[in-house]
């Protein structure tokens, strides 16, 4: 089975989303080769493996973002991507605001 | 019925619906897609762009409050919402827009880190921050301190059309020992308008005389400190104790918020300012109209939540970003590069349930996950929302308003099967108890009750025990409408609250008091009309 290429994204978080990682507001990620392609849906069980920092939950619920932070894929609302379906591409930048009060 | 047709394959036509909205923006038919705002409304850069700007413009033009050369004080935290109506402002000022926008605009940012355990040094970044954000707008700002609530004079609770004559005096008096104290720097601020190359000046000069106020009011608080922030160190341990002497959430937020708006007022006053603008979104409207409903401010939620608030009198709240929902905003700020600053606040990371606030934020915005529509229905209410009675001071003279929200007092009791009179009754009846041994049966109580309806709460010579005691001792519950007394009832101490606060409250108590010592000499309207044949 041939084994997808490790690909490299953008990731920045705002709003107040910053806060669960440290306060670091833009991270420059390698994800590995996996044997199928990315999506968005694996990719934030990563981001909850790999880069949150402290309350998950007020970052991840369930299997998708918590309710109240918009999701950008390259500029563009999310909602037009296919949400959890988007097959993540090499140099994609992925933002993640919080609209939440106090962030 | 179309229902009928989507509903029969619901799954694979949102499939479908995605991806055809996904390639074109629904405007313009020809650039790709970049949002979607309403279900199915996809929106490209541009258009989103015209869009957004165009209802702000309509906003303002279609409620006709804010007029040309008019002074307008914008309220902005920061925050993406507030962020943006800076933003909007400042395009529709600038000389590319097509129809300029004909106010003019200052800003006030209210630095509230004291009351969110911030260090000074975490402060004074948020505020080098907000203070080059606020430079490049070109407009004069000021920055104030929550500590300064505690040198605020009393005539801030004051509105001005509801005691004509008194708050008249008061408040010049206000503004002449303001004007005393620093005739010079306010001279500047006055003809700031026609000179543009001063704005920079400004912001020290204005600094500056909020500064000679607060040394004029407090010398204590004088020292090496002053050179960097306009209080004392004394001063910041008050606000932390205030605000630790809370138990709960919801009561610590909802007197953040009322010692905030004290402030802009306060600071639109001394400045001139006759309008406030604030960037409350729609989706913070929905989340304060249902959380105001749970704090028992039902009766007020028409001035809460509308385009306008006139209970201030003089000073005229107005909420321009309303109709924009928050994924809007934060896209337009992403899209566009709307600088704004992000402050932790006093729910930053706090659980769900931690305030009744939040909790109503969490349930609104998880419902409008799984129903789009949900801000906006609950938006829409909050449109057809009007007043009962009057609450405009200006109708009504004689009317008490509450100490800390200014709201218009005694709306419970004009009901006869209002929870409030519900609350009060039983209230009344199990602090009898105590002393009385339960001597008040129930028949009196209830003509008290009935007797506190009729009659204005100073006018009447109710004889009844439990309505005397409450006369005699100088209370300070009655001046607050009944979420302002939950919020104050929260607190260990009473002492803590500022000075400002408590002086009015003494004041209004006086007055109260010979009121009713002289009552019997008064010729009231009522009197007149028993008389009369």
């Amino acid at each position: 089975m041939k084994m997808a290429a490790p690909i490299s994204i953008h990731l920045e978080f705002g709003g107040g989303a910053e806060l669960l990682f440290d306060g670091v507001k833009t991270h420059h990620v390698t994800l590995p080769s996996q044997s199928e392609p990315w999506d968005v849906k694996q990719l934030l069980e990563w981001i909850k493996a790999n880069l949150l920092k402290e309350r998950p939950e007020l970052f991840i619920q369930g299997t998708t973002v918590r309710p109240g932070i918009l999701v950008l894929i390259n500029d563009a609302d999310w909602e037009l991507m296919g949400e959890l379906d988007y097959k993540l591409q090499d140099q994609d930048n992925i933002v993640f605001i919080s609209t939440l009060h106090g962030g | 019925m179309c229902d009928l047709d989507e509903g029969s394959n619901e799954d694979s036509m949102g499939r479908d619906s995605v991806k055809r909205i996904s390639s074109k923006c629904m405007k313009c038919k020809e650039s790709p897609a970049l949002l979607i705002i309403r279900v199915g409304d996809a929106f490209c850069r541009n258009c989103f762009k015209e869009y957004f700007v165009h209802k702000f413009r309509a906003m303002l033009g279609k409620n006709r409050l804010v007029f040309p050369g008019e002074k307008v004080l914008l309220a902005v935290s920061g925050g993406p919402s507030s962020s943006s109506l800076l933003f909007q402002v400042q395009e529709g000022l600038s000389h590319k827009a097509s129809k300029k926008l004909r106010f003019v605009p200052g800003i006030v940012h209210i630095e509230e880190g004291a009351a969110c355990g911030k260090t000074l040094e975490e402060r004074t970044k948020i505020v080098a921050d907000l203070k080059s954000i606020f430079s490049t707008s070109g407009f004069p700002f000021v920055i104030v301190y929550l500590e300064e609530v505690f040198s605020l004079p009393s005539s801030v609770l004051q509105s001005i059309f509801s005691l004509p004559t008194e708050k008249d005096d008061l408040y010049k008096d206000a503004v002449a020992g303001f004007m005393q104290s620093c005739h010079t720097s306010v001279k500047k601020n006055l003809c700031h308008e026609t000179v543009a190359q001063e704005t920079t000046l400004t912001e020290d000069h204005t600094h500056a005389s909020l500064l000679s106020t607060h040394a004029h009011a407090n010398e204590t608080s004088i020292s090496a400190f002053r050179g960097k922030f306009p209080f004392s160190p004394e001063q910041t341990e008050a606000v932390k104790k205030l605000f630790a002497s809370m138990k709960t959430l919801t009561a610590k937020e909802e007197m953040l918020q009322t010692l905030r708006k004290h402030l802009i007022l306060y600071t639109a006053r001394i400045k001139g300012y006759s309008k406030v603008m604030m960037g409350d979104s729609c989706t913070r409207l929905a989340v304060k109209l249902l959380a105001n409903i749970c704090l028992g401010r039902g009766a007020f939620l028409a001035m809460d939540t509308g385009f306008s608030d006139p209970r201030h009198g003089d000073i005229t709240i107005i909420r321009p970003m309303r109709e924009y929902s928050a994924k809007e905003i934060a896209f337009y700020n992403k899209l566009f590069g709307v600088p704004s600053v992000f402050t932790a606040g006093l729910n930053t990371k706090a659980p769900e349930k931690a305030s009744i606030q939040h909790l109503t934020e969490s349930f609104i915005v998880k419902l409008q996950a799984d129903f789009p529509s949900t801000v906006s229905t609950i938006y829409r209410t909050s449109e057809k929302l009007n007043p009962r009675y009057s609450q405009t001071p200006a109708d009504d003279k004689g009317t008490e308003t509450c100490l800390l929200c200014s709201c218009v007092l005694g709306i419970e009791l004009r009901d006869e099967a209002s929870a409030f009179c519900a609350i009060s009754i039983s209230e009344e009846l199990s602090q009898s108890k105590k002393p009385e041994g339960g001597q008040v049966s129930s028949s009196t109580m209830e003509e008290c009750c009935a007797e506190n309806k009729m009659e204005t709460l100073e006018s009447s010579g109710c004889s009844c025990q439990s309505r005397e005691r409450r006369n005699t001792t100088p209370d300070f519950w009655s001046l607050l409408c009944y979420s302002c007394k939950l919020v104050v009832k929260d607190m260990t101490s009473l002492d803590l609250l500022p000075e400002y606060i408590l002086e009015e409250a003494n004041r209004r108590q006086r007055r109260t008091q010979i009121k009713r010592e002289i009552q019997e000499y008064l010729l009231t309207s009522e009197d007149d009309a028993d008389t009369a044949p």
